[in-house]
């Protein structure tokens, strides 16, 4: 009787053990796993998920990164040599989940080829090839939503009235996603600015502009669209523009009520209290 | 001089599996594309690994049908031919650990007997489970964030960086650490193919008549429980744990072991005359 007992005795603290290990391990295990998926500003191949469900999708194998290397058009006109492929593998080091695909546009940008090589093969369905077919079914890269170019005019020497338009010739879509926009130079009175100004409906974010920028660090570069974008929210309505009229409907301006904390006080209230630090 | 067959063909297959898949990214081979995670055999046939496939179904993501394709071929096979063979003719991690313990034989670590309180064989298969729940929590397949064995093979195919530290940790917690330390306790892909391989065809058997009972082979086994038959019964090693890696048929002098097929019936024979 008393041998069972220290059996059961010791069976009970071994499994209590392993249990509150496993717990420990686990609570780790998820801590760590939590901080390495949140990746910093990643740029991800063409029809990529969004970027939460992209690191569920992702079985990293590296297919994608093999077929955009392996392209026939990716040979070196001059040497006739491979050149490096845009996509790379995240290793260790890099800070972006490990084994995930990615590309730096400044070393490589995404060429944008019409077949899209790295999309079909991928197995798991992390880069998905429905999000880029057209109308016909057809592939089209265009269609593509890597990211999205931001320009910072404090060091674009177009802002300053020098002459440069690397940007918008180096774009694959010309005169669609970046389109040169004049203003006349008050400072000398007679010259123009050209300015870069990139549109958001059309950029695929391949990264050909930041790549082809003349100054040190980029003043155009890309980042990934939830990070470019912002979001005026619905209760703004484009009362010029017919097709957003209509999500208003048929109810009139005096029906419609906003309530917001501010709301419930009157706006000389409100405007006139001091600011809040 | 000792046989080194098995030991030989398994370093050829798995160098030979790693040039295949560097030169699908190098030259673009069309042989063995991708990595363990998900291959494409001959540019049709895929495969994949069942412990990734589940940890990427355990995050919610309903996985394409290549993938789930691809680890049921892999399954299957390990199923019905090869047992936990990808461990010792497959992975990568397999040669690093090896080494290690070679080292530890030679440097004669092993003399002391170490009681490694917390770290028991059977740990792997709760690693395994966590990696799962761990997977379904963070909704990122869990063990690949940390996997020595993809972490090595996308190392050979598309350079290391900063990995190489992971390769380097596992060599010396095997080799200073644990004996056999991670393909033994730790590791939840070896795990899951000690599952997926515990009913294989290809079984190494034991002739006790032949036995000398030198126990070379259970000084050079990584997973020597398996070996309890050595010098006592004549039947095969069936448990799942067993790599199949041969290097106890290699280093026998006394043909007590060899590669068989199950047979179904000799286990009933055995339990008979118990």
């Amino acid at each position: 009787m008393a041998n069972s007992d220290n059996n059961r005795r010791k069976f009970m603290a071994t499994t209590l053990q392993s249990v509150g290990l496993t717990a420990l391990g686990g609570l780790l295990w998820s801590g760590y796993s939590d901080e390495a998926k949140a990746s910093p500003l990643v740029l991800r191949p063409p029809g990529a998920l969004a970027e939460k469900d992209f690191l569920d999708a992702c079985i990293k194998c590296g297919m994608c990164a093999e077929a955009c290397v392996n392209r026939e058009s990716n040979v070196d006109k001059e040497t006739g040599k491979q050149r490096p492929g845009t996509l790379q593998m995240a290793k260790g080091g890099d800070h972006r989940l490990i084994g995930t695909p990615f590309f730096t546009p400044r070393d490589v940008p995404c060429y944008m080829c019409d077949d899209i090589p790295c999309v079909p093969v991928c197995p798991s369905g992390a880069l998905d090839m429905p999000s880029l077919l057209n109308e016909k079914k057809e592939l089209d890269i265009n269609k593509a939503t890597m990211g999205l170019a931001v320009v910072h005019k404090e060091s674009c020497i177009a802002f300053w009235g020098l002459q440069c338009d690397a940007c918008y010739r180096a774009c694959p879509l010309l005169d669609e996603a970046i389109s040169l926009q004049y203003q006349k130079n008050e400072r000398t009175g007679k010259h123009a600015f050209l300015l870069p100004v990139v549109h958001s409906d059309v950029c695929t974010g391949c990264g050909l502009c930041e790549k082809a920028c003349v100054t040190e660090k980029p003043a155009i570069f890309v980042l990934p669209r939830e990070h470019s974008m912002g979001k005026a929210g619905s209760h703004y309505v484009k009362g010029w523009d017919i097709k957003d009229q209509q999500r208003v409907g048929n109810r009139k301006a005096e029906e419609i009520e906003t309530k917001t904390k501010r709301s419930e006080k009157a706006p000389v209230d409100y405007l006139n209290k001091e600011i809040e630090y | 001089m000792k046989n080194l067959k098995y030991l030989f063909l398994r370093r050829v297959t798995q160098i030979g599996l790693l040039v295949l898949y560097f030169g699908a990214n190098a030259y673009g081979w069309n042989i063995l594309k991708g990595t363990f995670g998900s291959s494409l055999l001959f540019g049709i046939i895929p495969l994949a690994d069942p412990y990734t496939t589940l940890q990427v179904l355990a995050t919610g993501f309903v996985l394409g049908t290549d993938v789930l394709l691809g680890a049921l071929i892999i399954t299957l096979f390990y199923f019905v031919v090869g047992g936990r063979a990808f461990c010792s003719w497959v992975c990568p991690i397999n040669m690093v650990t090896d080494l290690a313990n070679w080292l530890r034989r030679k440097l004669k670590l092993d003399k002391e007997e170490v009681n490694y309180r917390f770290l028991k064989r059977r740990t792997r298969y709760w690693i395994m489970v966590l990696g799962l729940i761990v997977s379904a929590i963070t909704g990122v397949a869990a063990f690949e964030l940390l996997s020595p064995i993809t972490i090595m093979q996308r190392g050979i195919i598309f350079g290391f960086g900063a990995g190489i530290s992971v390769i380097i940790a596992i060599f010396l917690f095997d080799l200073f650490g644990v004996k056999n330390g991670w393909c033994g306790h730790l590791c939840p892909l070896g795990a899951t193919y000690s599952l997926i391989g515990k009913t294989s065809l290809i079984r190494v058997k034991h002739d006790h008549e032949a036995c000398t009972a030198c126990m070379e082979c259970k000084v050079v086994c990584p997973e020597n429980q398996v070996l309890y038959m050595i010098n006592k019964e004549s039947i095969s090693v069936t448990d799942g744990e067993c790599t199949n890696c041969g290097r106890c048929i290699d280093v026998c002098n006394d043909d007590a072991l060899g590669f068989g097929i199950r047979s179904f019936t000799n286990s009933k024979s055995t339990k008979e005359k118990k």
